[in-house]
């Protein structure tokens, strides 16, 4: 190698690590790397305040609807997950009901259950990961936050990114989950290689077929920096059902803190 | 009450002085939630006091109002509460259940008002929760409650969230009208006996603990005041069936605790209690456990069992108990539905004499207002000597619609 190109490999190894890992790694490392990336991209958020419409539709095409906020705390270190309260205004009849989430890694998560009639903040076993959230299409382990090493990757091809982001170039990167009582046997993302956020994914159920396909779109951009998508599509593909989340306008670092995360705290929120 | 009423609006006026002088609009919020109850009593009642009808129809109303500024750490909540039952006259009654000025603060939240409080973890019978009186009127699991005016002080800090409470107005128990079902052929008289002089108006303290450590929910409480559960007195020589609550001063030391791990929740309430007669002890120990997704489907199990024990002489020092050597069996099922469709159903019964208290709970919802609620309870097998045996003749379901607007 002459010296010009050496350097010029070097400069290039230097600004991109993700080509570096298309030139020399394995396609496990290269999937792995491109969870980093995008993590890294999202890094600094701190915390973050958002209202959501849930729409379910059965395969009738009946429609139920359920207004949320969902407050978020991010958690800077690896080894520890995201913290997460979701407070229900509609249905009437659940109105105020709020779900604490302590992500963790591999372990079991910490959650909590606020029923409002009896004003009771209920400990639950996160054991069910995979059962369906308030009647949806997305089950928990959807819906907690995606942390990276949850996951084994494997890099597959580039292609297309498809319908959720015509004329965009995504990779294709296989996921299996490494925490206990996953619904999947593994999940294959289609991420956007311009901004590393993902535009597909479906799921695998237990016996490895094809169970979900969610698209996530309307990506915006908040701080110059964080990407959020504002409408995530969730198709059953056995059960013909089908949910779409939709979310009004982000805020970010609103002051948020440990103590908002509380479970003596979740009778407060609202 | 109307004392009450007069604290609540010291505590709201109190609050309404910090409200901004219009800088920012408070968000205002007002809703309603109606019901329609009707009830049936398969069986003649046991009492001649008591109407032989059938069929019990109620309806209620609990509207909601509140505001709140400061991105919402400043809020006012009022919710009055009203019942009208055709067949028993003190089942028709008004309450406040919540009238209250809440702040969050830098590293507090404050309280002001009439508010409800719950404290524990088990499901059959809640030995720790003290702060707000049974509204027994409602239904005789005693899990509704009275408006309880108080000023609450909570401090969250790594050390787990220490509350402070302290409660100028007691609340008394609410009983059915004799000629009503599950009145036990009784008449419990509106105008109580206290042990303090201060009756209904002496300062009530309690102050907590709690904390999460890893896979344990751990709380640690101890209540000063009027004791919650009367003794019901029988003063009237001319009539055993008249009777007179009287409220002890008791002091209440509370612990509870749960353990979860995997699919299970392993639970333990415990207190010791003074002032009725002989300090005792009293506890329910048990646990909670899921099978998840069961048979393929998005349906969750659950099998609960709990142990109940009180160590209360009865010889009338102490207010009466049903939980004194019980066991609870239960199972709870959740269908995960998109009308969040659940059903829970049990039995307490008892070790010593086999009297079996057995219940039934269920719900959907309907569209996406309206709800409906099926409850059952039957009295089995009730021991003479077990104070079952009033309720004998008073199984009932009842099927609740709610309409919320």
């Amino acid at each position: 190698m002459g010296k010009l190109q050496r350097l010029l490999a070097l400069a290039v190894l230097a600004v991109s690590p993700v080509l570096q890992s298309a030139y020399a790694e394995s396609p496990e490392d290269k999937g792995l790397a491109i969870a980093e990336e995008t993590d890294r991209r999202d890094l600094g958020w701190g915390d973050s305040d958002v209202v959501m419409q849930m729409i379910l539709r059965n395969a009738e095409g009946e429609s139920s609807v359920r207004d949320l906020r969902l407050r978020s705390l991010e958690v800077p270190e690896r080894k520890l997950g995201d913290k997460s309260i979701t407070v229900f205004h509609k249905p009437r009849d659940i109105e105020g009901t709020a779900f604490l989430s302590h992500t963790r890694i591999l372990d079991p998560d910490d959650q909590w259950l606020y029923l409002p009639a009896l004003k009771r903040v209920k400990r639950i076993s996160s054991k069910n990961k995979s059962g369906p959230f308030v009647g949806s299409e997305f089950a928990y382990e959807d819906l907690v936050s995606q942390e990276v090493d949850r996951y084994a990757y494997k890099w597959l091809r580039d292609e297309a990114c498809g319908e959720a982001a015509p004329d965009r170039e995504c990779f294709v990167v296989e996921r299996t989950p490494l925490y206990e009582h996953s619904g999947y046997t593994k999940l294959v993302s289609w991420v956007d290689k311009r901004d590393y956020q993902p535009r597909k994914v479906e799921f695998y159920d237990r016996k490895d077929a094809l169970l979900k396909t969610l698209l996530m779109l309307d990506y915006r951009q908040y701080q110059g920096q964080y990407w959020r998508t504002h409408r995530m599509d969730m198709v059953n593909h056995q059960t013909g059902k089908s949910t779409t989340l939709t979310f009004e306008d982000y805020s970010f670092k609103v002051g948020l803190s440990e103590d908002d995360f509380d479970k003596n705290r979740l009778k407060r929120v609202q | 009450m109307r004392s009450g009423s007069a604290h609540l609006a010291a505590g709201l006026c109190l609050a309404a002085l910090s409200l901004p002088a219009g800088a920012e609009e408070p968000r205002f919020d007002a809703t309603l939630e109606l019901g329609t109850e009707l009830r049936v009593f398969p069986n003649a009642p046991a009492y001649a006091a008591q109407r032989d009808r059938t069929l019990g129809p109620s309806l209620y109303l609990e509207p909601e109002f509140t505001a709140d500024w400061n991105g919402g750490d400043d809020r006012l909540t009022l919710v009055p509460y009203a019942r009208f039952d055709r067949d028993d006259d003190r089942r028709t009654h008004a309450d406040i259940r919540e009238a209250n000025w809440l702040h969050i603060g830098d590293g507090y939240d404050l309280v002001v008002g009439a508010d409800k409080v719950f404290w524990g973890v088990t499901e059959s019978r809640h030995l720790v929760d003290i702060i707000n009186q049974s509204d027994a009127v409602e239904d005789v699991d005693l899990e509704d409650k009275l408006g309880q005016p108080m000023v609450q002080l909570a401090v969250p800090s790594d050390w787990g969230t220490a509350s402070f409470f302290v409660m100028p107005y007691f609340r008394e128990r609410t009983f059915p009208d004799r000629k009503a079902r599950l009145s036990g052929g009784a008449r419990v008289d509106s105008n109580a006996s206290y042990d303090s002089s201060a009756e209904e108006f002496h300062p009530d303290l309690a102050v907590r603990w709690s904390h999460v450590i890893g896979d344990f929910d751990v709380g640690l409480s101890h209540f000063h005041g009027t004791s919650r559960e009367p003794r019901l007195l029988k003063l009237d020589a001319g009539d055993p069936t008249n009777l007179t609550p009287h409220y002890d001063l008791i002091d209440q030391t509370g612990l509870d605790l749960q353990y979860t791990t995997d699919a299970w929740l392993w639970k333990l309430e415990a207190i010791g209690r003074g002032g009725h007669g002989d300090y005792f002890g009293a506890a329910v120990a048990g646990f909670e456990y899921t099978l998840f997704g069961i048979a393929g489907t998005d349906m969750d199990l659950g099998l609960l069992a709990e142990y109940q024990y009180d160590g209360r002489t009865e010889n009338g020092d102490a207010p009466g108990v049903l939980g004194n050597n019980d066991t609870f069996f239960g199972t709870r099922l959740t269908l995960n539905d998109v009308d969040d469709s659940s059903l829970l159903a049990g039995a307490v019964v008892d070790n010593e004499d086999g009297s079996t208290l057995l219940s039934l709970e269920a719900e959907r919802r309907i569209g996406d207002s309206w709800k409906v609620e099926a409850v059952a309870r039957f009295f089995v097998n009730a021991d003479r000597r077990n104070p079952l045996v009033g309720y004998e003749r008073d199984d009932f379901f009842s099927l609740t619609l709610i309409r919320y607007f």
